[in-house]
């Protein structure tokens, strides 16, 4: 959390609405552990990371729909290696499930 | 906007223990959330008062152990559903306190801020707590140590180490710090001198469990000789406290 602080106070102060999608389960191996954030502000900026990158197209653009209805959505991303050939997923083969909500609170 | 965000943010900013809540799944509004503080009083709602108080228990465990998980909780009534509850807990920077300025107290000061502690250094002789002698010292404190302590906010991370070797400032400060619930308690003194010290503590009304809370002699047995060896041992054993690898009965 403290990490992507001061960006979002950045984009706060400026007047743009923030989404916050956190890292709340991990199965297996994960490249970043429950807690990690990443901050979108409404004009697609970033800070922070949930998995290093492998992810985190889909997290923005969830996090642009969040920012838009307000309501928060929970992601699960690599379900399984096969599936992860297939679809967005993580390198390593774990499961991580994403909360991303907008700063309305 | 109900300002949890403001209160998380300043928490953060001013190093205080703090932990949030916020509901994943099983209700209709995912999103709830609630902080918590140290002392388990609370600042918003998860929806429900049993869930909020089922929450707030884990929540200020979370704060201790740096926790981020997910919890399952369910409700009684009216539905039995199970309600995921992610919880995220913050714990202020570990602090270690040092009652007593004298020549052991300079090198632990040291290693403690390596080891990423806050240090406060406290002594009633204005002579020893100098900023010349202690640079690093996030706080130099020249008062009666038991006065400060009992004011100041005492948590499980913080530590304390006794190094006056004077009674008439180690007893009244030992009986304020084992009053409390803090985490390690060391007090510097050889074998003979720690029991006798144990002895007086408990005429002025400490109890056994009270006293098996002090390290004392204080320090793992490294064989350490020079001020620098014993602030070595001391540190060692803070560490290991701090990572549950000793307890009061293993020494």
């Amino acid at each position: 959390m403290r990490d992507v602080l001061p960006d979002i106070e950045k984009w706060r102060s400026q007047g743009d609405q923030v989404a916050i999608a956190t890292v709340v389960s991990m199965v297996g191996s994960a490249p970043r552990q429950p807690g990690a954030k990443l901050a979108v502000s409404e004009k697609g900026e970033l800070s922070g990371s949930v998995s290093g990158g492998c992810v985190e197209p889909a997290v923005v653009q969830a996090a642009m729909e969040v920012i838009k209805n307000g309501q928060p959505q929970l992601l699960e991303f690599g379900i399984s290696e096969a599936d992860n050939i297939e679809k967005i997923g993580l390198a390593c083969g774990g499961t991580i499930q994403v909360f991303v909500e907008r700063l309305d609170w | 906007m109900s300002g949890l965000y403001e209160e998380l943010k300043n928490r953060l900013e001013q190093e205080h223990g703090i932990a949030i809540a916020t509901v994943i799944r099983g209700v209709e509004q995912p999103g709830a959330r609630m902080l918590i503080y140290p002392d388990a009083t609370t600042h918003g709602t998860l929806g429900s008062p049993e869930l909020d108080q089922q929450v707030t228990s884990d929540a200020t465990q979370a704060i201790w152990t740096s926790g981020a998980a997910l919890h399952q909780y369910s409700l009684a009534q009216p539905d039995a559903r199970t309600i995921e509850v992610f919880i995220e807990g913050f714990p202020p920077p570990p602090e270690l306190i040092i009652v007593g300025a004298g020549h052991i107290a300079i090198p632990l000061t040291t290693f403690a801020k390596t080891l990423n502690y806050r240090v406060v250094v406290i002594d009633a002789r204005a002579a020893f707590a100098t900023p010349e002698r202690f640079p690093h010292a996030d706080e130099l404190i020249v008062a009666w140590p038991d006065e400060i302590l009992s004011q100041r906010p005492i948590y499980p991370s913080t530590a304390v180490a006794v190094l006056t070797h004077d009674p008439k400032f180690d007893e009244p400060t030992l009986k304020v710090l084992l009053e409390r619930h803090g985490g390690y308690v060391g007090a510097i003194g050889s074998r003979k001198t720690s029991t006798e010290r144990g002895e007086r503590l408990k005429m002025q009304g400490l109890t056994d469990e009270q006293l098996q809370r002090i390290y004392g002699p204080i320090g793992l047995d490294i064989g350490a000789t020079s001020p620098e060896e014993i602030a070595l041992s001391i540190i060692t054993q803070i560490v290991a406290y701090r990572h549950g690898k000793i307890g009061p009965q293993q020494r």
